[in-house]
């Protein structure tokens, strides 16, 4: 069987290895994220989410997921 | 007094007390405790999700921000771009235009760097950013501030976290008498009666969050703080009498016995 293709990105500041044609709705539904609940950054720039499954991701991409925790 | 309101960027609330959602030992007890403050805003923080333990519970989970307005803040941001990347996103996650900008400058005392938070003011308000700016208690600052689009001044009592209570009331209160702009104190605050202070200095609201989560009982601090802020409240619109040096018998003199 030939092994799937795989890259490296970082989310969130970790290291992550996806499929190659990966897009950051698959990401997303893989990490079981809220998307109603996050904002995304892609590369620094502000992701629309309903853009995200035309987003494919691409070698060394940062990506930045967040939401709302407590704070004053 | 009944329908007296505080309104911020043409929005109305019947809370004139905001309160912080850090530094509770859990999410229920922050829940609770807002719930007891009866505020309707609350500050919240933009941080990471943690995508290795994802059963971590979500504050969306605890406070429905249906209910309560959410304000998200730039806390942890050191300059402009730090701050105005946080609230971005922030408004990313759906749809939050009102905001609180804090942009600090020293790590220990936490103080407000005013010139990158003033820059940061004009660029926000630019995007349609409803902006309430913690800053120094400086009048002039404030009155830069509101000239750059802030919608709301609201100016330390002391150090963040320090409970110290206000420290400059003179300035408060020249901030007060300066400008419409709501005015509400940030920060610093350590029992109940410096909200009350706050509020009999004319100011429109208190923000508090260390005062209630690490006090000894963080849900009668909830309640004494909302009500000290509703008492100052009365007791400015009520008028305070002057001040006079020496005594002035409450009894009449005539009809004494002797």
């Amino acid at each position: 069987m030939q092994k799937i293709k795989k890259i490296q990105i970082r989310v969130n500041g970790k290291v992550k290895s996806i499929p190659v044609k990966y897009s950051i709705s698959d990401l997303v539904k893989n990490l079981n994220i809220p998307i109603k609940k996050v904002a995304i950054e892609h590369n620094q720039e502000i992701v629309d989410k309903k853009k995200i499954n035309r987003i494919i991701l691409k070698k060394n991409d940062k990506i930045e997921i967040v939401h709302f925790i407590g704070g004053g | 007094m009944k329908n007296e309101k505080l309104v911020i960027a043409k929005k109305k609330f019947n809370s004139r007390l905001i309160v912080g959602t850090g530094k509770y030992k859990s999410m229920t007890e922050c829940a609770k405790a807002i719930k007891l403050s009866g505020a309707e805003i609350v500050t919240v923080a933009v941080r990471r999700v943690n995508i290795i333990d994802k059963n971590k519970p979500l504050l969306m989970d605890y406070i429905d921000p249906k209910k309560i307005t959410y304000l998200p803040n730039t806390a942890g941001c050191f300059n402009s771009n730090e701050a105005l990347r946080t609230l971005r996103l922030a408004r990313e996650i759906g749809g939050w235009k009102l905001v609180k900008l804090e942009v600090l400058g020293d790590k220990q005392n936490l103080f407000p760097d005013m010139i990158e938070t003033l820059k940061s003011t004009e660029v926000l308000a630019k995007e349609g950013f409803k902006v309430m700016v913690y800053c120094n208690d400086d009048p002039l600052m404030a009155k830069r501030l509101e000239n750059s689009g802030a919608d709301a001044i609201m100016p330390l009592a002391a150090p963040i976290g320090s409970g110290l209570g206000i420290q400059n009331k003179i300035n408060i209160k020249i901030i007060r008498n300066q400008t419409k702009l709501p005015l509400i104190i940030d920060a610093g605050l350590g029992q109940a009666s410096d909200a009350t202070i706050a509020m009999e200095l004319g100011c429109d609201g208190v923000l508090v969050n260390t005062a209630i989560a690490k006090a000894k009982k963080p849900f009668d601090m909830a309640l004494a703080f909302k009500n000290a802020v509703i008492a100052g409240r009365q007791s400015y619109l009520a008028g305070r009498i002057d001040k006079y040096l020496y005594g002035n018998a409450s009894s009449p003199k005539i009809g004494i016995i002797r």
